[in-house]
Parts: C-alpha cells; structure tokens; sequence
C-alpha cells in the first residue's frame, strides 16, 4: 500500500472519530429533543462515513471492503429512515420544537 | 490509528450512555439507543482491523440490521400503543 492511502485512510479515521465525539457532546449538550436528533445525525452521516471510508482504504480490494460498503449503505439509508419514524412519532404524541422565545428546558 | 478511532468511538458511546440514561422522555432514550446502535456498529468494525480479524464485519452487519428493527418497533409501540396495529389514520 503506498504511504499516500495510508496518510488519506488515517485521516480519515481520525477524522471521523473527532466527528464522532462531536455528535455524541451535541447530543448530550443540546437542549431540545429535535436539536438532539439533529446532532446525532452527525455521527450517522459524516463520522461512519468517514470511518467506513478509512477502513476500506486500509482494506483494499477484497471481499471486506465489499461487507464494508455493505455497512455503508445499511447505515445510509437505515438511520435516516429511523430518525424519520423518530420525528413523526415525538410529533404525534405532542412534542413541540423549541422555539426562540421560549425558555431553555 | 485504529486504536485512536476506537478510543474516540468509545467515548462518543460513554456520552451517549449518559443521555440514554438522562433523556427526559422515551423519545431521547430511543435516539440514545439508535446511536448506541450506530456506534456499536462502527467499533466492532473498527475492533475487527485492530485484532487483525476483520471477520467480524458479519457481526456489525446482522448488529445494524437488528438495530433498525429493533428502533422501529419501539417508535411504533410508544406511537401506537399496539405492535400490531395497522397504521391506518381514520
């Protein structure tokens, strides 16, 4: 493997573990349930992106980089699909957005 | 570097334990739980190429399968009241 898909695979890696922690602080910091979805949105999509993305570099052609896409393509459309069925449930049942004016919960 | 990914995965996994067990309503412990999921899933890949046995990519496979399921039929549960309910809106 030449040193330039390994410098791209490790950026990539820890790249998206920076991305990771980001998304799980958000979560744990925002104020309002929407604003926690919105931030653990984040890890789905740009941090197991990124990660996937490392390690099929670091996997090269082979029969793991396909499982690895595999997970990809799980992750992309499974977890928008669930923090959809999330957001129209908390609606139904009556969970209104923070707004502005209002005051922090 | 895998192990940094990893420890930064852990990490993200602690935190969103701590919501999971804070969140003031089903719905946050829900989302807890989907990106507990999500998490798990990239560390037992990310795990497999730190031992030198990425065979374990089938775990995280059938892992993120289970966790869609799982997520869904609780939203429908706490939506409906009923798992069997056919969602129609009359």
């Amino acid at each position: 493997m030449s040193e330039v898909l390994n410098v791209i695979s490790w950026l990539s890696l820890a790249i998206g573990g920076i991305f990771c922690v980001i998304g799980a602080i958000g979560l744990l910091r925002m104020p309002d349930f929407f604003t926690r979805m919105h931030a653990a949105s984040v890890i789905e999509t740009l941090g197991a992106g990124l990660i996937l993305f490392g390690l099929i570099i670091q996997a090269g052609w082979t029969l793991i980089a396909v499982k690895l896409v595999m997970l990809f393509l799980l992750i992309f459309f499974a977890s928008p699909t669930a923090s959809h069925a999330l957001a129209r449930a908390a609606l139904a049942k009556g969970m209104k957005p923070l707004l502005k004016d209002e005051e922090r919960a | 570097m895998f192990a940094a990914a990893a420890l930064g995965l852990m990490v993200s996994l602690a935190l969103t334990l701590v919501r999971a067990v804070l969140g003031p309503t089903v719905f946050d412990r829900a989302q807890a739980a989907n990106t507990i999921g999500t998490i798990a899933m990239l560390l037992l890949a990310v795990m497999g190429f730190l031992n030198g046995r990425p065979e374990f990519l089938d775990l995280a496979i059938v892992y993120g399968l289970l966790n869609v399921i799982g997520t869904i039929a609780v939203l429908k549960y706490f939506r409906r009241g009923d798992l069997g309910d056919s969602g129609d809106t009359k």
